[in-house]
């Protein structure tokens, strides 16, 4: 009872001190639409479109709404040494990492649905398969979460955490077949697609939104998680490693 | 790894022990192989200039290092492989105030309440206690990042006790703050220390570490290099007679020629001057001749009476004030 009192406080404290900030909604939110509306303007179709650019913006929206700030937050805890309290907390390294990550996951997921939420008023949705949609929204926030953490964990300064989550970002939105097919892409640059998370959760996104996912469902999922698994249990053995030498 | 026995000082079952630790980064050694204990109940000092290892110390004893050898135990339990096996029962102020600026004093000690479990009224209750014991109430709602030096240092000291822990760490607790402040600090530890807390306190201030401890431990070059009641330490200086000579000009290997002329004296470099000790009265003329035959301009010769500082100065070498100043420095503090 008590390590989930302190769990709730570490969530309940991010929540409040980072991710309810206008900034970074803003920032979650704006540069996906942005983007977004740049391909849609820039392809010349129709509203009837959207459903086709919707699983772009939802990833985009997960992708940036997580990784952004929690790589800044926590290396700008680190910094000032206010990380330095949680370490101290008498709960277990996996349960104080998975608090520190909730709100970012939360966050993500959130921002998945508010461009779902736009597209319902200008395009139907009714093909939309919920239950796959939502689990495949959680696990790329997950996953994204994850990813912003294990950046966090390998700088040391604000500035490089922004710039090293640049570094995975920007390849992984041309490369994860969400406005080029993986199968266009050159055939050097395919097994780099398929080393990227964002890959499988864009396959889950089209295949809930739109149907035309290239890989089965079941595998996207069970590879999405593998790869949080992977990216939780390293970014773990990197904290033990050099955060508490 | 066995706790060496005769690392557990006077009482039976030590509240802390530790025995043969060793801590080293890349290739410089921060602690070297040291062995101490703590008894419940007690103010215990660790006393040494910067880079001693003092805060490596600290980090190994709550779980934020790793010791590359030597054994730990915290109240029984050992924390030797477990780091964080004892980390609900010490609370840790460390050398910087570390609480989150954006937060409220308020909710800086609510939130670090819940880190220990504590349930939402009864961290709010205790919140409220702490911060009208250290006369913060008024600076209850503002945010931490707007505090002043001395009430950051006051509210990292609560936020280390907000869990009342019985056993609390405390890195260098009044450098950089205002006399004022760091008197009222002081009173607040040996406030603590009546109400059944041991504390570990490290310090540069010798006049802190005498004033507060009951056993010191001086701590240099990662090695300790002597632990004792303050008594003890100050019995040393019974029987002796210092004299500190300050001069201008090129000293040289003046103290060997000190000694060599003057039997019975022991001489040391100091800043500007040398120390010179004897069991019997100096006798100032012979070492001013002695000097200025060496071409010096002597420009004082005063007599030091027995302190604290003048056993910490004989068994490392150190002088105290540099110490302080040099810990000044790199703060930027302005000293207590």
């Amino acid at each position: 009872m008590k390590t989930w009192i302190a769990f709730w406080g570490i969530l309940a404290k991010d929540v409040r001190s980072y991710y309810l900030k206008p900034p970074n909604i803003s920032w979650g939110l704006l540069f996906p639409l942005v983007w977004t509306t740049m391909f849609f303007v820039r392809s010349g179709l129709g509203i009837d479109s959207l459903p086709d650019l919707l699983p772009g913006l939802v990833a985009l929206s997960i992708l940036f709404g997580t990784t952004s700030v929690l790589s800044v937050t926590v290396t700008f805890e680190k910094k000032g040494r206010s990380f330095e309290r949680l370490l101290l907390a008498p709960i277990s390294l996996q349960l104080l990492m998975l608090a520190k990550t909730s709100g970012a996951i939360l966050f993500g997921t959130v921002n998945a649905f508010v461009p779902v939420a736009v597209a319902a008023f200008l395009t139907d949705l009714s093909a939309v398969n919920w239950f796959v949609l939502i689990p495949a929204a959680t696990l790329i926030a997950v996953s994204s979460t994850f990813l912003g953490l294990f950046i966090a964990v390998s700088v040391k300064e604000v500035f490089e955490a922004q710039t090293f989550s640049n570094f995975f970002r920007f390849p992984m939105i041309f490369l994860c077949g969400l406005f080029f097919p993986v199968a266009s892409l050159p055939p050097l640059l395919r097994p780099l697609s398929y080393m990227l998370p964002l890959t499988y959760g864009a396959d889950i996104l089209r295949g809930s939104i739109s149907g035309r996912n290239t890989m089965p469902l079941g595998l996207d999922f069970v590879v999405l998680a593998g790869f949080c698994a992977v990216l939780f249990l390293v970014t773990l053995g990197n904290i033990n490693r050099k955060w508490i030498t | 790894m066995e706790l060496d026995p005769d690392a557990s000082g006077h009482g039976p079952e030590p509240l802390i022990a530790v025995s043969g630790l060793k801590k080293a980064f890349e290739d410089v050694v921060a602690v070297d192989g040291i062995s101490f204990s703590v008894e419940r109940g007690e103010i215990y000092g660790f006393l040494g200039p910067n880079g001693a290892g003092k805060t490596t110390t600290i980090n190994i004893l709550t779980g934020l290092s790793r010791p590359d050898s030597g054994a730990i135990s915290v109240a029984g339990l050992d924390c030797s492989g477990n780091p964080k096996a004892a980390q609900h029962m010490i609370g840790v102020v460390p050398d910087e105030s570390n609480l989150y600026p954006e937060l409220s004093g308020f909710d800086n000690l609510c939130f670090c309440a819940s880190l220990y479990g504590m349930r939402r009224r009864e961290r709010q209750e205790r919140a409220e206690e702490l911060l009208r014991a250290f006369g913060l109430e008024q600076a209850a709602g503002r945010r931490f990042a707007g505090y002043s030096r001395g009430m950051k240092r006051k509210l990292t000291i609560a936020a280390g006790i907000i869990h009342r822990p019985p056993i609390l760490f405390l890195d260098e607790p009044t450098t950089g703050i205002d006399v004022a402040s760091a008197r009222q600090i002081r009173q607040l530890i040996a406030d603590l220390n009546s109400t059944g807390t041991t504390v570990f306190l490290t310090t540069h201030y010798i006049e802190e570490a005498e004033r507060l401890c009951r056993r010191i431990a001086f701590i240099v070059r990662g090695r300790i290099a002597r632990v004792d009641t303050v008594e003890n330490l100050m019995r040393d200086t019974e029987g002796r007679h210092v004299v500190r000579f300050s001069f201008r000009g090129d000293a040289g290997r003046v103290c060997e020629r000190i000694e060599a002329a003057l039997p019975g004296l022991r001489c040391s470099r100091v800043p500007d001057g040398v120390r010179v000790e004897s069991a019997d009265p100096v006798r100032v003329g012979p070492v001013v001749r002695l000097l200025e035959d060496d071409g010096l301009e002597v420009t004082e010769a005063r007599k030091i009476y027995p302190s604290l500082e003048e056993v910490f100065v004989s068994i490392t070498g150190i002088e105290a004030g540099l110490m302080k100043q040099e810990k000044e420095r790199n703060r930027g503090g302005g000293g207590s």
